[in-house]
């Protein structure tokens, strides 16, 4: 108990932050905050994985954010009838001519030995399957983006419950880091770094711009929900009732009846929201505590001190006969996996996909942050990366205001220099994460939960 | 006089700009070779470093502006250059005096000044804001065309216009001196010689007598000169914006490592490999057909490669197939 006696106090001070939050604000600010906080520590999971205990820089967070946003969209939509008898053969077959080509090049790669004809030839192939499947799948990508473009244009889902989407998320995530860890994890740890941001970055590239398969910067509205919605549950009557006991010595106060029946009415409309944000939670926390047992359990496993073994000394890893190009692999597609997963809980509980706006500042910089902050190689320490930098995020303005306020209090209101600095409040949050990351750097490298490992 | 039309066409949409793009490229990749060959780190505060240098120009020719100096037919931004410059270095030399010396005497490995770089990445960016704000500002003045498309019509009869802003030809006209002065400066001068030194063994080099203080001042000083310079003149042909500029920094890494990563002629080559593939790629070639070909072959569709969105996907690809076959670049730099 007294060993992690950091860890309560780390994780105390921050839920007390949080429902001072809710005091102070409102609950619904407060939750909000907590929902987007295990969101985030989601993401600081997978990268912690990668980075703390591999030692693997993955740039490229946003790239498997977005793709799990995306399987959001392909699971839960219902899919579009006319789109698919529109153009729905020519993109399938253009799928079983893309499996082709990467099968023929597969097998080319592997009974043929290295030469120049062989390169020349694989090239052939490439280029010559992209010029037939554009010419295939033009017709019905515009047969497709034609159906109703201001409602759909885009072949839809399949129909599910979004909730399928995290463990799909996390398949198309892992595919897709499969796919970078064979070309890329030979590379030097900063040369990955870049490598991954740009593959990222065609990722999203990919998905704005391929408006038959994500509707690309139309976005996708309305999504189903695991949860449900505020303006049902405002008309069923157990949820009134519970909000009526539950704030029944508020009400009772009330004397007049019509007067009572507004102030209820306003209960349960603040209520129901807040009540689906809790579902929300609910659902978010049953997921970080799945991932942190297991990543605990993996941490203190022989494959986690064999990971360790190969973050410390690859070579001396190597030379005791751990594979280490393999375990490398392994734990990237792993750990791009919970990023994933991640990405699809976002969009879960937004409601919405928007590819617009994925950005590496936030979902790939701001979770590097949230890495380092916290603690690398320790779990209890991502995730309390993950809460304290989002918190500070989404407070830094009401807290860069309060210090502007109090540096120019000599000024009057209108001096322009005031009016300036309260005009750019919102950048501050870019300044603190900056001067927060500098310093965390310097005087306390391992974070502030560091890496403790117990031999038991 | 078909086949002349074709050419202007292809000078006037691909050529020019390519040239423009990739001058300015090339700065910023000459920069980022120079901070990795040197200092050893991949400098992810690349984007915010230009944006940031860019600010001190467009502060500055504001203030030229109200007072009244222009410089006539040019842009007054490139009076006010030298004294952003000031300010640039000035803020990069403090940087590195509280940010990355304390990791540079530790020996920390490049991970963990790449990881530092980010840190002054957000800082740059919210001092950039705070200072001038998100939005997007245009600073150019002075004559806007070299050759106006109608102009160059009626002067050769032709078809096709050939269009030459005055910002792409200083643009070219000032890489190409400062790259000069650059490789002038690597190559002959004791100073230079010492950086290559430096950078390609740090213990001979200290051994012979090499003071590492200074070489880092002086790539500070350089570095500075490139981000600014190439800042601004990429402001001058778009427009500023931080967010782009911050989004410039992938084909400007691209740029540097297809040229080979330390190595700054490789980089200064990189900026326009990446320059002319996005373009080439991304170009309808249906009038360039038209022209070309006899009429009854004429095409139907836009001839072209790659949609425009794909203009980043593009760069990054030649990333990828240049890092699976040739890990070291195009022109040898260090094998990473």
């Amino acid at each position: 108990m007294r060993k992690n006696l950091n860890v309560i106090a780390a994780y105390s001070i921050m839920m007390g932050l949080i429902i001072l939050v809710g005091i102070f604000q409102s609950w619904n600010i407060a939750l909000s905050i907590f929902n987007l906080c295990l969101i985030s520590a989601v993401m600081t999971m997978g990268a912690n994985i990668q980075w703390g205990y591999a030692g693997l820089i993955n740039f490229g967070i946003m790239g498997f954010t977005a793709l799990g946003g995306l399987a959001a969209v392909l699971i839960s939509v219902d899919p579009v009838q006319e789109a698919w008898s529109a153009g729905g053969s020519n993109i399938l077959f253009s799928l079983v001519l893309i499996i082709a080509m990467v099968l023929a090049v597969r097998y080319i790669l592997k009974n043929y030995k290295k030469s120049k004809n062989r390169t020349y030839i694989v090239a052939a192939i490439i280029i010559l399957g992209i010029v037939i499947i554009r010419f295939i799948s033009e017709p019905g990508i515009e047969a497709i983006e034609n159906v109703e473009p201001a409602k759909t244009g885009f072949l839809g889902g399949l129909g599910l419950p979004i909730i399928f989407s995290w463990i799909v998320g996390a398949f198309f995530a892992g595919g897709l880091a499969f796919v970078i860890g064979k070309v890329a994890l030979g590379l030097r740890a900063d040369y990955l770094a870049i490598a991954t941001l740009l593959i990222s970055e065609i990722v999203i590239a990919i998905i704005k711009h391929e408006d038959w398969l994500t509707r690309g910067v139309k976005n996708v509205i309305g999504l189903k929900r695991p949860a449900p919605y505020e303006v049902n549950l405002q008309q069923t009557d157990w949820f009134i009732d519970l909000v009526e006991k539950f704030n029944s010595s508020k009400l009772n106060l009330i004397t007049d009846i019509t007067e009572r029946q507004a102030a209820l009415n306003q209960l349960v409309i603040e209520g129901s929201s807040i009540f689906v944000k809790l579902c929300y939670s609910g659902l978010f926390l049953i997921v970080v505590i799945i991932l942190l047992i297991l990543t605990q359990k993996a941490l203190y496993s022989p494959w986690g001190r064999m990971m360790r073994a190969i973050r410390d000394n690859e070579e001396a890893a190597n030379a005791m006969g751990k594979n280490v190009v393999k375990q490398h692999l392994l734990i990237f597609v792993l750990g791009s996996a919970i990023v994933g997963i991640a990405g699809a809980m976002l969009v879960t509980q937004d409601g919405l996909f928007t590819p617009g706006s994925y950005r590496p500042l936030r979902y790939t910089f701001l979770i590097w942050v949230m890495v380092i902050v916290g603690g690398s190689g320790n779990n209890f320490g991502a995730i309390l990366g993950g809460f304290v930098v989002w918190f500070l995020w989404i407070e830094a303005a009401p807290i860069g205001l309060y210090l502007v306020n109090l540096t120019t209090a000599g000024l009057d209101d209108t001096h322009f220099l005031k009016v300036h600095l309260i005009e750019s409040v919102p950048y501050f949050r870019f300044l603190m994460m900056g001067v927060g990351l500098l310093i965390i750097m310097r005087y306390r490298p391992k974070g502030i939960l560091p890496e403790k490992i117990e031999i038991k | 006089m078909d086949y002349v039309n074709a050419i202007i066409l292809l000078l006037n949409y691909i050529f020019v700009p390519a040239l423009a793009y990739g001058s300015q490229l090339a700065l910023g990749a000459i920069f980022v070779t120079l901070i990795y060959g040197i200092l050893r780190f991949a400098n992810f505060a690349t984007g915010d470093m230009m944006s940031f240098g860019t600010m001190f120009v467009i502060l500055f020719t504001w203030y030229f502006q109200s007072v009244g100096i222009s410089l006539g037919v040019f842009p007054t931004a490139l009076l006010a250059i030298p004294f952003a410059i000031i300010f640039m270095v000035g803020y990069m030399l403090i940087i590195d005096k509280f940010v990355f010396k304390y990791y540079r005497i530790k020996k920390s490995p490049p991970v963990q000044l790449a990881m530092v770089s980010i840190g002054v990445m957000f800082v740059t960016q919210a001092v950039v804001r705070i200072i001038i704000g998100p939005s997007d500002r245009r600073f150019f003045d002075g004559e806007k065309f070299l050759i106006k498309a109608g102009e160059f019509k009626e002067m050769t009869g032709l078809n096709e216009g050939l269009a030459i802003k005055s910002t792409q030809v200083i643009t070219i006209i000032v890489t190409l001196i400062l790259v000069s002065t650059l490789f002038w400066f690597l190559n002959k001068t004791k100073t230079g010689k010492s950086m290559r030194a430096y950078s390609d063994n740090e213990d001979l080099a200290l051994l012979s007598g090499i003071d590492p203080k200074k070489i880092v001042m002086t790539t500070w000083i350089i570095a500075g000169i490139l981000a600014t310079i190439g800042g601004a003149l990429y402001g001058l042909d778009k427009s500023f914006k931080p967010f782009t500029y911050f989004n410039n920094m992938l084909p400007i890494f691209a740029a540097a490592i297809v040229g080979g990563i330390g190595n700054p002629f490789g980089a200064f080559l990189g900026g326009y490999v990446i320059a002319f593939s996005e373009i080439l790629l991304t170009y309808a070639y249906r009038k360039f057909f038209m022209y070309v070909l006899p009429e009854s072959m004429e095409p139907d569709g836009l001839i072209q490669l790659l949609s425009t969105d794909y203009k980043f996907a593009v760069s990054f690809s030649i990333l990828v197939i240049v890092l699976l076959y040739r890990p070291s670049g195009i022109f040898k730099g260090k094998v990473l």
